[in-house]
């Protein structure tokens, strides 16, 4: 038998473990990954739900998404339906497009007869990315209701973003101002006001990732203002 | 399945005696973040079972082949290999459960009751034995965090498991769920409630 102290011992050692493990890992991910892409699709449901205040659980949220959400396409800066799956789309890879190409998703939803629409947005917050859905009404200017994820703000500080009561903020608020300039939503700290548009309270605590948010919603729902003012 | 007594206490061992969280004072940082519903901590104690438990019978099998001089390097690629596939299946099966638990089960890498087990009993002994270490103090792990969160959901949140077990005519008689016990410092303060609860019990326990 080799040396078992030796470096060439030591270094086949170390490679054996690494391919093996790494072979293990590719085959695990590789099983799994349906059942994963379709949990991530359903979380992805919840949460545009989420933004209509319709809580799911796992097992209907498939089922209520189908029966809610009556149609849904893809817009172009211009406002213009072009072609494309809104679901599949994703906005953090669309950033990397130049604008022009830029799919923005739209949900439609019917709520007691009512059309409601439903804009995709995406951020940044403290440690990573923040998003969420925006569901307006049928002036495709009145805030109906909004849901916000995040992958890893401070609980308890930043990541209240996600809870229904940051959202619920945001209900009868509007994004374009009466000379029908899109001025967005901002977030304040509590106490304070916005001049010239509608504003909510921030996160006592999460002051960076409500500053996300604000620069979210100026930045993902402007990019749809020419769909809005149609 | 016969155990020999000396396997016996080796599995049982770390279930009271020897319990790495209120004997040994390991891995209490992921005691205090996940207990916070029973549903995470029964996930996570599951989860730190089945990584300590393979990561001890993997190391003990290599035990004689490792080179000493990067045993901490292959001691962490087997580690973290094993929470890899456990976080993937999570994802797969119990996509809520992971989200809640998100970071901390990436963590359970660092749990030092994991790589504690590892130098300490799988360098030196046989599979079967060193399996039986792991399954046990994961499990002696995984008792306190039930028995925490168990607690925590039940004055915290009125619930179990997510379901309503205080009733509401509690509350309307002016019964409220305790704020205070679904934050973390809750979680330091019942588990010394069981650390107290435990030495009174057992003698032994008692510093001098």
């Amino acid at each position: 038998m080799m040396n078992k102290e030796g470096n060439s011992y030591t270094l086949v050692y170390a490679s054996i473990v690494v391919i093996l493990v790494a072979v293990a890992l590719a085959f695990v991910s590789q099983t799994l990954r349906p059942q994963q892409a379709k949990n991530e699709a359903i979380d992805k449901m919840q949460q545009i739900l989420g933004s209509l205040h319709v809580t799911t659980t796992g097992a209907n949220a498939e089922m209520e998404y189908k029966k809610l959400i009556t149609d849904s396409y893809v817009v172009n800066v211009k406002g213009e339906k072009i072609e494309g799956d809104a679901f599949v789309t994703e906005p953090a890879e669309e950033l990397n497009k130049p604008e022009s190409e830029r799919k923005y998703p739209v949900y439609e939803a019917m709520i007691d007869g009512k059309k409601k629409y439903i804009l995709s947005m995406r951020g940044t917050g403290l440690w990573g990315p923040i998003w969420g859905f925006m569901a307006l009404n049928d002036d495709k200017n009145t805030v109906y209701g909004a849901s916000f994820g995040h992958a890893g703000e401070t609980p308890g500080l930043g990541a209240e973003i996600d809870k229904p009561a940051f959202g619920k903020e945001f209900i009868g608020k509007k994004f374009f101002n009466h000379e029908g300039q899109f001025v967005s939503i901002a977030i304040v700290k509590p106490g304070k006001i916005a001049q010239g548009k509608d504003y909510v309270d921030g996160i006592s605590g999460g002051t960076i990732t409500s500053q996300g948010v604000d620069a979210m919603l100026s930045n993902s729902i402007g990019a749809y203002h020419e769909f809005l003012k149609k | 399945m016969g155990l020999s007594e000396k396997n016996k206490l080796i599995l049982l061992g770390p279930l009271g005696k020897d319990n790495p969280i209120t004997v040994q004072m390991l891995g209490i940082c992921s005691a205090l973040a996940v207990t916070s519903k029973l549903e995470p901590s029964i996930v996570m104690a599951l989860s730190v079972t089945v990584v300590t438990a393979f990561s001890n019978l993997v190391i003990s099998l290599l035990r004689n082949t490792i080179p000493s001089r990067i045993r901490i390097i292959v001691q962490l690629v087997v580690v973290a290999t094993l929470v890899t596939i456990v976080n993937e299946i999570l994802k797969a099966f119990a996509y809520d459960v992971s989200k809640q638990l998100s970071v901390f089960i990436g963590l359970i890498i660092t749990n030092c009751i994991v790589m504690g087990r590892l130098e300490a009993f799988a360098l030196g002994n046989k599979p079967w034995p060193s399996f039986l270490d792991g399954a046990g103090n994961g499990l002696g792990y995984g008792i306190i965090l039930i028995i925490v969160g168990f607690f925590r959901e039940l004055f915290g949140s009125g619930t179990l498991l997510g379901f309503q077990v205080i009733p509401q005519s509690f509350y309307d008689m002016g019964y409220s769920n305790n704020g205070l016990m679904i934050l973390p410092p809750m979680a330091l303060i019942v588990v010394a409630c069981i650390i107290w609860v435990q030495r009174a019990k057992d003698k032994d326990l008692q510093e001098k």
